[in-house]
């Protein structure tokens, strides 16, 4: 049991550093009397500070080690695990690369991906429909970090609950496909808000589903003006190496 | 999707609050949830309001202040409303990316006996 958060998993080597709470129990909270008995406690906490507290522990995790960490997210079926599979293939020659994979249920995506040489470790959520930084933390375990270049994370499939939650990454990747429709990114603004790459995927069938660019890269402008975007296709490898250019200059500078 | 975890969270904050300072009740909690939280308010309170059954905050109401977003355009040196979405300066026409208010997800504080 992790003796910390109390969790059923295994405390690993490098767990929760810091984990403990630093809000003491008088730190934060205020009384002010009130003449009608009742008494205000000031809380000024954010509800999200526990998976912040863990997230900020994964980010130095992964800075210590100089490791490129990749948060896709995207709908389920928009090829996530087609352009990792892709990626991995492409980039193992010259970077070491794993990845943590997140599905409500099943091994099959890990299974998949370490087909190509890769690890690849599994977080099945059950029924929570996005990764936290906790259950990220926990993988972590199970990868061999210090040989590592790139980490990505393959969130669950989920425009929605992914985006709340930061796992300590340096990237958010989200990743839309033609056949998806062209107002995604207008539909779901909390998640393209914050992604600073923006793959869109299947560009191959771009005309058999009557894939409007114009409207679609208005769209992103208007929702992700921060974000890069990248065309590009999985299946034949179009557009692939502005994807591979973007990452390699993220890499963290490594010491010789 | 995900408020049954966010209230679940909540509760327990809220419960650790009330235990600490004695409370025999929770009787409000307030709290400040952004436009672009990804949070419903509705589905908020009422995981809330079913997880906090058989608590010290059973029956507590949730005073939910709605933040919309607000941006700032580094042209313009500017704060402005604006829609999710939708950044776009309303003086210069430049989206920004400079989210200023929208993504709160905070307790303020809570109302005990």
């Amino acid at each position: 049991m992790c003796a910390t958060c109390g969790c059923s998993q295994p405390t690993g080597p490098h767990h929760h550093h810091h984990g403990h709470h630093h809000d003491h129990d008088h730190g934060p909270h205020h009384l002010h009397p009130d003449p009608s008995g009742s008494r205000v406690v000031n809380l000024a906490q954010s509800l999200l500070a526990q998976n912040d507290r863990f997230a900020e522990q994964n980010r130095g995790i992964l800075k210590a080690h100089h490791i490129l960490a990749a948060n896709l997210m995207s709908s389920p079926g928009s090829g996530k695990t087609a352009l990792l599979e892709r990626t991995l293939a492409d980039l193992m020659p010259e970077l070491r690369i794993a990845v943590i994979v997140g599905d409500l249920a099943t091994e099959n995506d890990a299974a998949r991906l370490r087909k190509t040489g890769a690890p690849a470790h599994q977080i099945m959520t059950g029924t929570a429909c996005h990764l936290d930084a906790h259950a990220v933390q926990h993988a972590f375990d199970h990868l061999d970090l210090p040989s590592l270049h790139i980490l990505f994370i393959e969130n669950v499939g989920n425009l929605v609950c992914p985006a709340s939650f930061d796992l300590g990454e340096r990237l958010k990747v989200v990743v839309m496909s033609v056949t998806e429709g062209e107002d995604k990114p207008l539909k779901y603004p909390s998640m393209f808000q914050r992604a600073d790459i923006v793959l869109i995927n299947k560009i191959d069938l771009a005309h058999a589903a009557g894939y409007h660019e114009p409207t679609a890269l208005a769209n992103l402008k208007s929702a992700a003006p921060q974000a890069q975007i990248i065309p590009c296709s999985a299946k034949t490898g179009q557009g692939m190496d502005q994807w591979y250019n973007a990452l390699r200059t993220h890499l963290p500078p490594r010491n010789p | 999707m995900h408020e049954f975890g966010v209230a679940e969270g909540l509760l327990k904050a809220v419960l650790h609050a009330a235990e600490t300072h004695g409370a025999t009740r929770v009787v409000t909690v307030r709290l400040r949830i952004g436009h672009l939280a990804g949070i419903v308010p509705e589905s908020l309170t009422f995981a809330f309001e079913a997880l906090a059954q058989d608590t010290l905050a059973h029956g507590a109401t949730l005073h939910i202040q709605s933040i919309p977003v607000t941006c700032h355009c580094p042209h313009c040196r500017l704060d402005f409303p604006c829609s999710p979405g939708f950044y776009q300066c309303p003086t210069c026409n430049q989206s920004s990316s400079d989210l200023r208010t929208g993504r709160e997800l905070d307790i303020i504080d809570m109302e005990i006996t």
